[in-house]
């Protein structure tokens, strides 16, 4: 059963590739309103955790659990998605040769069988949201043309926004200001802060400024195992976290 | 102030209907009226009309490789099978004028058959024939792609498999056990809805027909690729993972444009036994279905129209080349793929832009100081990895 609260429940989950143990036992959770961030060295199974929840991996052993009591690693991935979990990807993977308003018309929240779209335009409704989705992210005036010509802070937006329209209960971003300048890193946080207040965000990221800025509570990965958990200042005191992932941000 | 998705589709709209429109001037008024005053002899009408049904089997082959990206060596297996249920009903039609003047047809006496084996008999019925010519290869597609794309079976993997059942496909239809002709197919047909297909009035309703039915595929084709799952269409085609994770179930419309693709091949296989009076193995199986992706990779895959005049194109080059040539088809062929692989990847129709960008490229090269274009943003990591996770 979930801890009462939480969106999302990972219980005992052991995931391996060919005998290598790229999460071992790993009891994690998130709580709705909560932003949690996932560090850890490179290799300690943070994209691997993420994997597990939207179902792109398998655990050997352990649950998923979303919600009250989901199990999420019975279902498929498109099935997971439409429970509400939504994800950006560490290597940004948007539709390069749509533009952006098709990219975001493809993400937009609606049924996903073939014949609800067989003769499905978009209503005023969901073209407004996708436009308004396209100035929160400052690229409204780039809607019309291919995704392709975007810089590379800008494709992460696209993404990001992608998933925004997709209104998900749970967000999981992978490194979503990787490549990004400043005020662009300083954007992202604001608009992740915010999405944070009424759903459940959780971010793998390297910038330790970024989330020192951004994150309410840190967990920390190595090897495969939860090291460390709680506040970003708790968490960089301790000992153990000092030993194994040294400086970074 | 740039348009609205709704404009985008106003003015594809507008594209169709401008295309649409001059196929019905040239098809359907242009050549019957050279018809009518002799320019165009009945023969040249007939095979002209063979052609576009073709046309509407590369439509088909478009619509999953070029939309799609779905690679299937098979397709000459559902415009096989449309041929034959059409061919059965046109058989039938002829009872009773065989060679043998018996009521089934000439090679099932030879096999010591006294009655029609039973599921030779729905196809007795023009309707029935018809819808089944649809019908059966849409269903046969579905079977197909239920069995493999649930599986997640793809790409090359997926190219092999239709290859393999072309050819067991082809090896079942040569049996003379399953009653459909053997090696020699079903052909001799005399009758179709009571007309006489030698006739050159019969003919020249079969040409409106079928090019009527082309436009009217092309129309449809143009709605559905430029529809929300023309977009889904595109979108599995570079890149499925992404797609699969915003909640798509992939499997689902793969498996539908496959039985779309599998029903026009059907519609081009039964307007083309009809034309052509005879319907074999050797046009169901390996090699017809890879010449089948030459047309359309020639033509252009990335459009609708590359993949009609790909079609059309080669096999009317065919026509006038075996005459001449016989021994050289194969080679030219063989040839034109290769030259499309390394030179046209877009195919003939692609070829204006291609030529375009490369006179701009040199006209850029050769003026210092010229600002870059967007391919100047070409960084390390500039093509998204089609697996989205590090590994």
């Amino acid at each position: 059963m979930s801890e009462s609260g939480s969106i999302i429940y990972l219980d005992g989950v052991t995931v391996s590739f060919d005998g290598f143990k790229a999460l071992q036992e790993v009891d994690f959770y998130v709580d709705h309103g909560e932003l949690r961030a996932l560090i850890g060295p490179n290799g300690a199974g943070k994209t691997t955790l993420l994997d597990a929840i939207c179902g792109k991996v398998k655990p050997d052993h352990g649950r998923v659990v979303f919600g009250q009591a989901t199990e999420l690693h019975k279902l498929e991935e498109h099935e997971i998605t439409m429970m509400g979990i939504g994800r950006k990807f560490q290597t940004p993977s948007v539709f390069q040769n749509m533009t952006l308003f098709d990219n975001l018309t493809l993400a937009t929240r609606h049924e996903r069988g073939v014949f609800a779209n067989l003769f499905h335009t978009l209503n005023r409704a969901q073209r407004d949201h996708i436009m308004s989705t396209l100035q929160t992210l400052g690229l409204e005036d780039k809607a019309h043309q291919q995704a392709g010509i975007l810089s590379h802070g800008q494709i992460q937006w696209l993404e990001i926004g992608m998933v925004l329209v997709q209104d998900p209960t749970l967000f999981l971003l992978d490194e979503p200001v990787a490549g990004m300048t400043r005020e662009e890193r300083e954007k992202t946080s604001e608009l992740l802060q915010w999405l944070a207040k009424d759903h459940a965000v959780l971010v793998v990221e390297h910038d330790m400024e970024f989330v020192r800025q951004t994150a309410d509570r840190v967990t920390v990965l190595h090897e495969g195992q939860v090291l460390c958990e709680g506040s970003v200042e708790h968490v960089k005191s301790d000992p153990r976290v000092v030993e194994v992932y040294l400086g970074r941000g | 102030m740039q348009p609205t998705q709704s404009q985008n589709m106003k003015n594809s709209a507008k594209g169709t209907w401008i295309t649409a429109g001059l196929l019905v001037l040239i098809l359907l008024i242009g050549l019957p009226l050279g018809h009518h005053y002799g320019w165009i002899t009945n023969y040249s009408l007939n095979l002209f009309s063979k052609y576009l049904a073709l046309a509407i089997l590369a439509l088909g082959m478009d619509l999953i490789w070029g939309y799609t990206g779905i690679l299937s060596l098979g397709q000459a297996i559902f415009f096989g099978l449309g041929a034959y249920v059409m061919g059965m009903n046109l058989m039938l039609e002829s009872s009773g004028q065989g060679v043998y003047g018996e009521a089934i047809p000439d090679f099932m006496v030879w096999n010591r058959l006294t009655e029609l084996p039973l599921y030779w008999l729905p196809f007795k019925s023009f309707p029935i024939a018809v819808i089944g010519s649809i019908a059966v290869p849409a269903l046969a597609a579905a079977a197909i792609g239920f069995l493999t794309f649930r599986r997640r079976v793809g790409g090359t993997y997926f190219a092999i498999l239709t290859q393999a059942i072309a050819f067991a496909t082809w090896l079942m239809f040569n049996r003379n056990e399953m009653n459909l002709g053997g090696t020699n197919g079903l052909t001799d047909f005399k009758l179709i809805l009571g007309y006489a297909l030698s006739e050159p009035n019969t003919q020249w309703a079969l040409y409106m027909l079928t090019a009527f039915l082309l436009i009217a595929c092309y129309v449809g084709c143009r709605w559905l690729t430029g529809s929300k799952i023309g977009l889904i269409m595109t979108a599995i085609r570079d890149q499925e993972p992404r797609l699969r994770f915003l909640g798509y179930p992939i499997a689902q419309y793969k498996i539908f444009i496959f039985s779309v693709a599998g029903a026009l091949s059907g519609l081009a296989g039964a307007l083309y036994v009809t034309q052509v009076g005879i319907i074999t193995p050797s046009q169901i199986g390996v090699l017809p279905s890879l010449e089948i992706v030459v047309w359309v990779a020639f033509g252009g895959r990335n459009s609708l129209i590359g993949a009609m005049i790909g079609a059309v194109g080669i096999n009317a080059a065919r026509s006038v080349l075996t005459a001449q040539f016989p021994e050289w088809w194969p080679i030219i062929l063989g040839g034109l793929f290769v030259i499309v692989v390394l030179l046209l990847p877009n195919g003939i129709v692609g070829l204006p832009r291609q030529l375009w960008h490369g006179l701009r490229h040199l006209r850029g090269r050769s003026s210092a100081g010229r600002q870059p274009g967007p391919q100047a943003r070409q960084r390390p990591v500039e093509r998204p990895s089609v697996n989205p996770s590090t590994r």
